[in-house]
């Protein structure tokens, strides 16, 4: 059922623990060459939804391919086409940067250059130093470099840039390019809606398990969340007006109040301010949940 | 959506393995890379280098120089046995067994939560060539500390070792099947702790224990009868008297079990160890626990 283009798809995907929803039904596409950011509060059902494409988790009910196979099933050649940078780095034994990259890279068919990989990630001067000796930022970069060694067409990357500093996040997103450039398809979690603008393509908006809101990240939460809003006082009164030509509403306000409005702004709603009202949502929605939750069981 | 898994000439179909070679192959020699790996960081973990690695070092050498004066037998030649010659075979016993169980029990509980299972079952690393290189270090390391026990024996504490290759044969399959059995054990024992945290206090009572009832720290032939049963069933017992029946001069052998070293006993003892942890090793081994 995978079409060429279509490197994941997901249908109506579900994961329980106990009477616990984690997943409620969620469905998307990745298509060959894109880059797709999941985003969603914590406890959103990311990182469940990420592991269960990954092969890490079983899945309650719901259809997955991941590069034409189902992931609970697939074997190692299809692990040789993917590339996890997992949420938590973890602990390493006490190897370099560079015995660890050679030892991965010696896994994969057709790997990348262990030193090009180190350049691309920054560790050069780091290349022989122990991997616990690291900072939690350089470790997370090993990481990384450990994700993409075996030239993988499909990467997952569970909150790649947590604790980077901006700089290092900056040459990190640079590198995803490099990536992106080359083809290769990648599934982006993150917290940071400015890091989903710069490399995402598409975002998927999860709360609560499920997908709220699927669509090219400037699309999100649909073409009226983006329109810009005019705020002012009134008589002791906030008073707003969504419109697109904002300045001819503040033209018509000053005339109309013989001068200065009080407290006046105009706002376009940023990425953070669309976001956040489709979470919202998600979560004021979830409010009256459990009633329907006792009338379909009932 | 079907995918192929015969080269019928359907389009689409790929050969079993196309991208990473014969499988076989593959694992041996992905488990060779991996024994290196093993051993260089196992020799950078200080803590492990000293419990495990040079832990029968010191008690050898606690032991020869505590009991200097006693005796613990004589030769034919009426040469008194130290307590050097007594323990050496005691002490590469339980070598065989921290290097193997005690070592990798531990060491594998604590790949398994701290993430490096996890990181590694992403990787198209083949879990045979993981267990080729756990088995790998723990016979390297073992051979090695076996080397220093003997060095250690013979140059300082003057211990005679044997002339005959018969002897030295023994010994070599009686180490080998000795490690190897108790590594596979070790891999199978780490499923028991919860987390990395809890592995060392539940892995080292066993083999504490394990090497006061079977003839390690205390002299086998002084233990009751019903508790020398109940070593017989654990496969150390058979390791110390297999070394023993290599390094202690025969005439020792009327403290044995039978008046017998019983070399194809302790064949026989190890091989079903070895075999029950292949199997146990097989029911219980997880790169991770899918579902916690």
């Amino acid at each position: 059922m995978t079409t060429p283009q279509n490197v994941v798809e997901v249908r109506d995907l579900h994961k329980t623990y106990g009477d616990t929803a984690a997943v409620d039904g969620v469905s998307f596409d990745i298509h060959r060459g894109e880059t797709f950011a999941l985003l969603g509060p914590n406890g959103a059902g990311k990182s469940t939804a990420i592991e269960i494409l990954e092969g890490y988790r079983r899945r309650t009910s719901g259809e997955v391919r991941v590069l034409g196979a189902d992931p609970e099933k697939a074997g190692l050649d299809w692990k040789a086409r993917l590339g996890i940078v997992l949420q938590s780095s973890g602990e390493v034994g006490a190897v370099t940067v560079r015995e660890q990259l050679t030892h991965f890279a010696s896994l994969y068919p057709n790997p990348r250059d262990v030193d090009e990989v180190i350049a691309a990630v920054g560790l050069e001067e780091k290349a022989g130093a122990l991997i616990r000796k690291l900072s939690g930022g350089q470790r997370r970069r090993v990481d990384v470099a450990v994700g993409i060694i075996g030239r993988p067409e499909l990467l997952f990357l569970d909150e790649p840039t947590t604790g980077f500093d901006p700089e290092a996040r900056r040459s990190f997103w640079a590198l995803v390019r490099q990536l992106q450039s080359e083809g290769t398809t990648i599934l982006l979690t993150t917290h940071y809606l400015d890091e989903a603008a710069q490399l995402g393509d598409r975002a998927g908006v999860i709360a609560s398990g499920r997908m709220v809101d699927l669509a090219p990240i400037d699309e999100l939460g649909g073409a009226d969340a983006r329109i810009p809003i005019v705020r002012w006082v009134e008589q002791g009164g906030a008073r707003e007006e969504r419109t697109h030509a904002p300045a001819a509403v503040v033209a018509a306000l000053v005339a109309r109040l013989g001068g200065e409005p009080e407290g006046l702004e105009v706002i376009r709603p940023s990425l953070e301010d669309v976001y956040l009202d489709l979470v919202g949502h998600e979560h004021a929605d979830h409010l009256v949940a459990p009633d329907t939750l006792t009338e379909t069981r009932a | 959506m079907t995918a192929p898994t015969t080269a019928t000439g359907a389009t689409g179909a790929r050969p079993a393995s196309p991208a990473l070679g014969s499988p076989l192959a593959r694992t041996l020699r992905l488990g060779v890379l991996r024994i290196g790996y093993e051993v260089r960081a196992y020799f950078r973990q200080g803590d492990t280098v000293f419990f495990t690695f040079l832990f029968p070092v010191v008690m050898l050498t606690i032991f020869s120089v505590s009991f200097s004066e006693a005796s613990f037998g004589q030769t034919a030649d009426g040469d008194d046995i130290t307590a050097a010659w007594f323990f050496l075979p005691a002490m590469l016993a339980a070598g065989v067994l921290l290097s193997g169980l005690q070592n990798l029990a531990i060491d594998i509980a604590a790949e398994k939560s701290n993430g490096t299972l996890k990181r590694l079952a992403g990787s198209p690393l083949p879990v045979v060539s993981y267990f080729i290189g756990k088995i790998g270090q723990s016979v390297a390391t073992g051979v090695l500390q076996a080397v220093i026990l003997l060095l250690l024996a013979f140059t300082v504490f003057q211990v005679p070792l044997p002339e005959e290759p018969a002897r030295w044969g023994d010994f070599v399959w009686i180490f080998l099947l000795g490690v190897i059995t108790s590594a596979i054990l070790g891999i199978a024992l780490s499923a028991v702790p919860r987390s990395g945290e809890s592995a060392t206090a539940v892995v080292i009572p066993i083999t504490l224990v394990l090497q006061f009832i079977s003839g390690v720290y205390l002299r086998f032939s002084d233990l009751p009868d019903w508790l020398q049963s109940v070593a017989s069933i654990f496969p150390l017992k058979w390791m110390a008297q297999g070394m023993r029946s290599v390094f202690l001069p025969d005439e020792l052998v009327v403290l044995e079990q039978n008046e017998s070293w019983d070399q194809p006993g302790i064949a026989l003892a190890l091989a079903v160890w070895l075999v029950a942890g292949l199997i146990l090793t097989r029911l219980t081994f997880r790169w991770i626990r899918r579902d916690s």
